[in-house]
């Protein structure tokens, strides 16, 4: 009896001392900072409390050229809505490029699968600066497709500082991103299911929306999470293929560090964080439910 | 497959490969143009094995890389043990929670919160620069560290729980129980959060960006610093090395055996978010 207490001592002493340096780590090194991003984004530049930046955040207009005239517009806030809204566009063709490409991908020989995602993880491997350059190179205006299109006498495309531009950039980067969790989730679909939703008489478009669609979800919305929000917070891509033209939520974030405004940067970061907060709350719960129902 | 999937996925692959082909083209050019081939020529790997800042932040990569995935592999280790064997539940649920904090936020705020409490501390001891080798390796043990943990948990929670009890009624220890026991158990977990904390730590742009002083550059920062000049051929020079060291890593993987091509997939599973994928 003595003996056991014993062991079982030692064995939640061994516990203790075997979580206590991540437990202290993750207090210092991830809530913690966190608390910074509030505590700058409330005060000013001797520390004391202020919405200054807050408000700045919300009220800072600048005059835009609008066909003839020129138009005021508030700043920070329609930085933020063309963040949301070219991430939301990437998100969506990624979704709708990976989707049957997962698919397919489930029904080729063993083989092949584990090449394809391999290849699938080259790119990913690649330095991200350095793929988002090269669409530079082959998006310009001199660049490598106005060549080719001009060797086949096709005209000229101008994409390069477009919001085109910046879109295949994310879409680029991110598509592995959207393909692996929806090929791991097909991955495991029983087949059988499928196949017991045609002997009970659905059609194809009846066996995708009641079976396949229902069960890939899960690898569907950790899909759009892991576009959506690298997307939304890049400042690389939009300052190379946007030609510094459509400024982003990131590029904000990054424009004001490197401006030393460190509590303007937390302001900016701070909304972007409960923004997102908010969103993934919602995206889950919306989920959730179309799976109970 | 079908014809029409497999033309779907050749378009797929030349979307994904166009740019990577181009660099390596691009990186025997004999001109400085990225865009206009004029003749084949290795001046370009020649000037980039002369550029010594390149050479050096390559070293201090490896140099953070290794320190980096080591700190997090023997932590998140320890804490995945730890996390396993909490009873109280809600101490359990708050440790998960905060782990799932680095992965799910945005990089770009994972950086600068970690900057602004650098700088914040730094000032309170009076210090001009608080960013330096010391703030980088620790914001990157802290975006490797929740991964390590994914990796290991599931392990622990698929081992048998009479092999280390059993260990202990033949005379182990604990300790010995899970030095002899439980760690070969897990090892292969730990193995992938190792191999996936290093290539985390290679790859990281964004948080390195925030955290990196002026004293220590590393590859990424170097490549950003690079592509804020006109580049040249030479940076195509590096990604093409780049290229083909991960090509070998890949198919020395794959060689050794088909139980390594899940690790492989898992080690560079989507670095962005959710180490854990959802349970279908």
């Amino acid at each position: 009896m003595k003996k056991t207490n014993s062991v079982k001592g030692q064995r939640s002493l061994i516990q203790r001392i075997a979580l206590a340096p991540y437990s202290v780590w993750a207090l210092l090194f991830i809530v913690v900072p966190l608390i910074f991003i509030a505590y700058y984004a409330f005060t000013d530049l001797d520390y004391h409390f202020t919405t200054e930046n807050i408000t700045r955040f919300f009220t800072t207009t600048s005059l835009v050229a609008d066909g003839e005239g020129t138009r005021e517009v508030r700043t920070y806030v329609l930085i933020f809505l063309r963040s949301l809204k070219l991430a939301v566009i990437s998100t969506a063709i990624c979704l709708l490029m990976a989707y049957p490409f997962a698919f397919l991908l489930t029904k080729a020989k063993p083989r092949t699968q584990s090449i394809l995602i391999t290849l699938i993880m080259i790119p990913m491997w690649m330095n991200f600066l350095i793929r988002t350059y090269a669409w530079m190179t082959i998006l310009q205006d001199t660049g490598i497709l106005n060549g080719l299109l001009g060797m086949l006498h096709l005209g000229k495309v101008h994409i390069i500082g477009t919001e085109s531009a910046v879109v295949i950039g994310m879409v680029y980067d991110y598509l592995p991103y959207m393909i692996l969790p929806l090929y791991s989730i097909m991955a495991k679909m029983d087949e059988r299911l499928i196949e017991a939703a045609y002997d009970l008489g659905c059609n194809g478009a009846g066996v995708f929306r009641r079976v396949i669609w229902p069960l890939s979800l899960p690898g569907v919305l950790s899909g759009i999470e892991m576009v959506l929000i690298p997307s939304i917070s890049t400042f690389y891509i939009s300052q190379k293929l946007g030609n510094g033209k459509f400024y982003l939520i990131g590029d904000a974030i990054e424009g004001q560090y490197v401006a030393n405004n460190l509590h303007f940067a937390a302001a900016i970061a701070f909304v972007l964080m409960i923004v997102l907060l908010i969103g993934m709350a919602f995206l889950q719960r919306a989920a959730n439910k179309r799976v109970a129902a | 497959m079908k014809p029409i999937a497999k033309f779907y996925t050749a378009l797929l692959m030349i979307f994904l490969f166009a740019p990577i082909a181009i660099l390596l083209v691009f990186s025997f050019n004999e001109a400085k143009s990225l865009s206009v081939f004029s003749g084949f020529s290795l001046h370009w790997y020649q000037e980039l094995l002369r550029d010594s800042e390149t050479i050096d932040a390559v070293k201090n990569t490896l140099i953070l890389a290794v320190s980096a995935s080591l700190i997090s592999t023997v932590m998140g280790t320890a804490a995945a043990v730890g996390i396993y064997r909490l009873r109280n539940r809600y101490l359990r649920s708050t440790l998960e929670t905060v782990t799932n904090i680095p992965m799910i936020n945005p990089d770009i705020i994972t950086g600068i919160s970690l900057m602004l409490m650098f700088v914040f501390v730094g000032r309170l001891f009076g210090a001009h620069t608080s960013l330096n080798f010391g703030t980088m390796l620790i914001s990157h043990v802290t975006f490797c560290l929740p991964y390590v943990i994914l990796q290991v948990l599931p392990k622990l929670q698929q081992m048998d729980q009479a092999l280390p009890e059993a260990a202990m009624d033949l005379g182990c220890t604990p300790l010995k129980a899970f030095i002899k026991v439980e760690i070969p158990e897990i090892a292969p977990g730990i193995l992938t959060g190792l191999i996936m904390a290093f290539t985390l730590s290679l790859d990281d742009f964004v948080i390195s960006y925030f955290t990196s002083g002026t004293t220590f550059q590393t590859l990424p920062i170097r490549i950003y610093n690079m592509t804020k000049k006109t580049v040249t051929p030479k940076m195509y020079a590096l990604a093409t090395l780049i290229f083909f060291v991960i090509l070998a890593l890949l198919i020395i993987t794959n060689l050794m055996g088909a139980n390594n091509a899940q690790n492989v997939q898992d080690s560079k599973r989507p670095k962005a978010r959710k180490g854990s994928l959802p349970a279908a």
